[in-house]
């Protein structure tokens, strides 16, 4: 398990130099197992403590199970859970039926939007990993957006060793990416390691199938499997040929980059 | 194509970046290590051959690599973001290809990130202009695993002088900085030789192929044999516990470990080593760990320190000369202020001298430069605005090297080649030998501060004659104490009739010994939790020179600078307050105040305990 401890003293690291740099601060959390790992991942870095506001910007569409698990770890963590939702494009009757990168830019970009300006957040925490998917590839670990709250790729400042870019303009913010490294069995070989709590919506449960990404409810498929608890997870993913995100809607054409463009997470 | 594929995805990655002169064959090597390594979903080689001869023209393994990039774009097969293959139970990672835009940009922020290199030359054109920069380049940031591959033997008759012709010109390139090769590979990426598989053609080479040669490359280095280098990262007070926490950079620590904190020259002992869900709780740590420690003694440390074992001290200077590449996007320039960054220590800095830019095609010398364009390498020196602890990059990677910040983006990096010996250099080592030796009491300077309630620290008032710096400076005090402060005005003329009475006339004239003097009482004082108010009246003119002396000395204890003068002039470097023409002295001691507060001395309100910054 050498592998994980080299991961996580970088993840580690990487949230110290956060929490150093950037007095407004949080982190988002979707309750699915990459941003949970990051969660515990704090933490680790924070001995117990997590020193800043947990950010989950709700849709209202989540699968019920996931809002659950979210108010009772907050509980059980003392974490500081701050709640931000696109109330405006709600009552206007948002939903995936409008189109679906409408609705993830309505109630997902938009909202985080909204939820970063009024509270001033300057540093972003997320649970984005490498191996996910093309644009999440040429993400640096301290990731500059403009006041719009977009993203270059094309032209995106050195990041050397380690040191990562944590001064910025006026106006702008950095995202924080400290999972860049992980790898999908990465992810659960650590939950496993660390025996992290996690939605059981990921594991079979006598009906052949499970939840390999989570999302909003209406755009997001389970899988065929009968992975009944990490292990089989892990066995199967090591086997599989199937991308992660298949069963997510949002990725289907050339949505990812369209809405990671603009500020989508 | 006999080797065996293994499906099932390992737990271990590896990182590598592949670099060299533009085409001298990645996109093959890349497409023939996928194919060899059976990384291909099923059928694509058939596919793309059976489109190359629809199209009427040769196979070439680019085009498998090219097609394959062009189904991970549409998000196909797995993994679609990095392209990988696996070979003999790990993971090799290929870092994003260099864009076409931002070459070196791209090039040096990848391989900033690898473990490990293949460095490509054509067999037929030989060491080009790129395979030196990269090479260069590589050594400049440390990817010491690599192996150079020499492709395209096939064109040259598989010919044995050939390729020890470029091996021999190579080599000596390379070992005029030291840099030494995994291996050197004679193969032909198009046809399969020394890739996955033996080359029948070239029996006269012996060693591995290339991809033996890439399970060769190790996962850690042996940084965990070297002396001990723990730059701090930050220092938390969540709870009961204060935490000093880090990431070890070199060597290993454990519980009882004498450590010293460079530049402070601050020690104590290591207590414990916390950490959070680990059963049970670890008693020490190695280099790659990021942890936390607590002391046995409530010092002040702070971030940018180096912590290490007595016996291997880093090097401490404000200068020190370098070799740095610079990608930013306006030149670097001779006299303009950057952010250096070493380690976690953050401080100013200029450049003092640009020696030469070194042209990477044959390492020579381009003198006379006042500037460094983007994409251009460099020697230089740099001066820092207060002394930093480092290393030479030849002893220790991660304290050795540096980025510099222009404005808001890191814009260049760079290795320490060089101390540079400073003018402060000779008190800095007394000041070092003398702490070291200090006998301390029972009560610390944190108890005396948390007593006190507040820090000590010394306000230093410099200038000319007649600008009022006494009377300021007795302002100061007198404010101070009726504010319930420990303060005490150290004034150079009760020195001078004690202290130094044993000095001739002359020998009171020279400035040196008696900064050193005033220096160590100043110290001395501080070390009681005092606020020394004091100026530089007895040393008449050579303020400048005398302030410099005393900073050396009472270090790391916060110095506020106060320079007053008649008419608008020039202040010492590192002057935080200035005060020119009629002082108005009441305002003058609200700024000083203001400023004691600022910097964490004193607390926000009188009376209340302060809470201290403990990484200011």
């Amino acid at each position: 398990m050498k592998h994980l401890r080299q991961l996580e003293d970088q993840s580690v690291y990487i949230l110290r130099e956060a929490y150093k740099h950037f007095d407004n601060l949080a982190m988002l959390w979707s309750m699915g197992k990459d941003s949970t790992v990051l969660l515990w991942l704090a933490r680790k870095a924070f001995f117990g403590h997590v020193p800043f506001p947990l950010l989950h910007v709700d849709t209202s569409y989540k699968i019920p199970a996931m809002i659950e698990y979210r108010d009772r770890l907050a509980r059980e963590w003392h974490l500081n859970l701050v709640v931000g939702q696109n109330k405006e494009a709600l009552a206007a009757g948002m939903n995936h039926t409008l189109g679906r990168v409408i609705c993830c830019t309505a109630l997902k970009t938009n909202g985080l939007k909204q939820l970063l300006e009024q509270k001033g957040y300057t540093g972003v925490i997320l649970g984005v990993r490498a191996d996910e998917e093309g644009t999440r590839a040429k993400e640096r670990y301290f990731s500059p957006r403009d006041k719009h709250g977009d993203w270059d790729f094309r032209d995106q400042p050195p990041e050397l060793w380690d040191q990562f870019k944590t001064t910025f303009p006026p106006g702008t913010h950095i995202r924080i990416h400290p999972l860049l490294d992980w790898t999908e069995i990465n992810i659960w070989e650590y939950i496993k390691l660390e025996s992290i709590p996690f939605i059981d919506l990921y594991l079979d449960k006598g009906d052949g199938t499970r939840y390999r990404s989570l999302g909003c409810a209406p755009c997001t498929t389970p899988i065929k499997s009968t992975a009944k608890n990490v292990d089989d997870i892990i066995e199967e993913l090591r086997h599989t040929t199937v991308a992660e995100r298949s069963g997510r809607a949002q990725d289907e054409g050339r949505g990812m980059e369209l809405l990671r463009k603009d500020g989508y997470m | 194509m006999s080797a065996t594929a293994v499906s099932a995805k390992p737990s271990e990655n590896l990182n590598i970046v592949i670099v060299g002169h533009v085409d001298h064959g990645k996109s093959t090597l890349l497409g023939r290590l996928y194919a060899d390594t059976g990384s291909l979903p099923d059928g694509k080689l058939e596919k793309v051959q059976a489109i190359c001869r629809q199209q009427g023209k040769e196979f070439e393994y680019a085009f498998l690599f090219d097609a394959f990039l062009e189904e991970q774009e549409q998000g196909i097969t797995i993994d679609t973001a990095r392209t990988f293959f696996i070979w003999k139970g790990r993971q090799y990672i290929i870092i994003d290809a260099p864009g076409h835009k931002e070459f070196l940009k791209n090039m040096i922020s990848g391989a900033a990130r690898a473990e490990a290199a293949l460095l490509l030359i054509d067999a037929l054109e030989g060491v080009k202009e790129q395979s030196k920069k990269h090479g260069y380049l590589l050594s400049l940031l440390g990817v010491r695993q690599f192996a150079v591959v020499v492709n395209k033997m096939d064109l040259v008759g598989y010919r044995q002088d050939v390729f020890e012709g470029i091996e021999k010109e190579y080599r000596d390139f390379l070992g005029q900085f030291g840099a030494v090769p995994e291996r050197i590979i004679p193969v032909s990426a198009k046809l399969g030789d020394n890739i996955a598989n033996r080359s029948q053609a070239m029996a006269w080479y012996s060693g591995p192929t290339v991809l033996d040669t890439l399970s060769l490359f190790k996962k850690e280095t042996a940084r965990s044999e070297q002396p001990l280098r723990l730059p701090i990262q930050d220092v938390y007070k969540f709870d009961a516990r204060r935490i000093i926490t880090g990431r070890i950079t070199a060597g290993r620590l454990k519980i009882g470990d004498h450590l010293v904190f460079s530049p402070s020259n601050k020690r104590a002992n290591i207590r414990s080593v916390e950490a959070f869900n680990i059963e049970p709780s670890p008693t020490g740590g190695e280099a790659g760990q990021s942890i936390g420690i607590t002391l046995d003694e409530q010092i002040f440390v702070e971030r940018g320190e180096i912590a290490t074992h007595q016996a291997q001290l880093p090097l401490v200077s404000t200068a020190f000369r370098a070799n740095l590449f610079w990608l930013g996007r306006r030149p670097l320039e001779k006299g303009r202020r950057y952010l250096l960054r070493v380690a976690t220590r953050e401080v100013d800095c200029e450049v003092a001298a640009i020696h030469r830019i070194i042209d990477t095609m044959d390492l020579n010398q381009q003198q006379g430069s006042s500037a460094v364009a983007r994409n251009q390498v460099a020697e230089l020196t740099l001066r820092t605005k207060a002394p930093v602890a480092f290393d030479l990059s030849s002893s220790f990677e991660a304290t050795g090297r540096f980025v510099l910040v222009d404005e808001y983006d890191i814009a260049g990096g760079g290795i320490v080649t060089e101390l540079v010996h400073d003018d402060q250099e000779f008190l800095r080592e007394e000041a070092r030998r003398r702490d070291f030796a200090w006998v301390k009491g029972e009560v610390g300077i944190e108890e005396r501060a948390q007593q006190y309630g507040h820090r000590a620290a010394i306000v230093l008032v410099t200038g000319g004659r007649h600008t009022g710096k006494s009377f300021l400076a007795k302002k100061l005090e007198a404010r101070l104490v009726a504010d319930g402060r420990h303060a005490y005005l150290l004034d150079g003329e009760n020195l001078r009739r004690g202290l130094d009475a044993d000095l001739s006339d002359g020998e009171r004239g020279q400035t040196t010994e008696m900064a050193r003097r005033y220096g160590e009482v100043a110290r001395l004082l501080a070390d009681t939790g005092l606020i020394v108010v004091s100026t530089t009246n007895p040393f008449g003119m050579a303020y400048i020179e005398a302030a410099q002396a005393i900073r050396t000395l009472v270090h790391p204890t916060p110095v506020i600078a106060v320079h007053m003068s008649k008419v608008p002039e020039e202040a010492p470097p590192n002057t935080d307050i200035v005060l020119s023409g009629p002082a108005d002295f009441d305002a003058a001691t609200r700024r000083i105040l203001e400023e004691l507060k600022r910097r964490g001395v004193l607390a926000q309100a009188i009376g209340a305990k302060p809470t201290f910054q403990y990484s200011i």
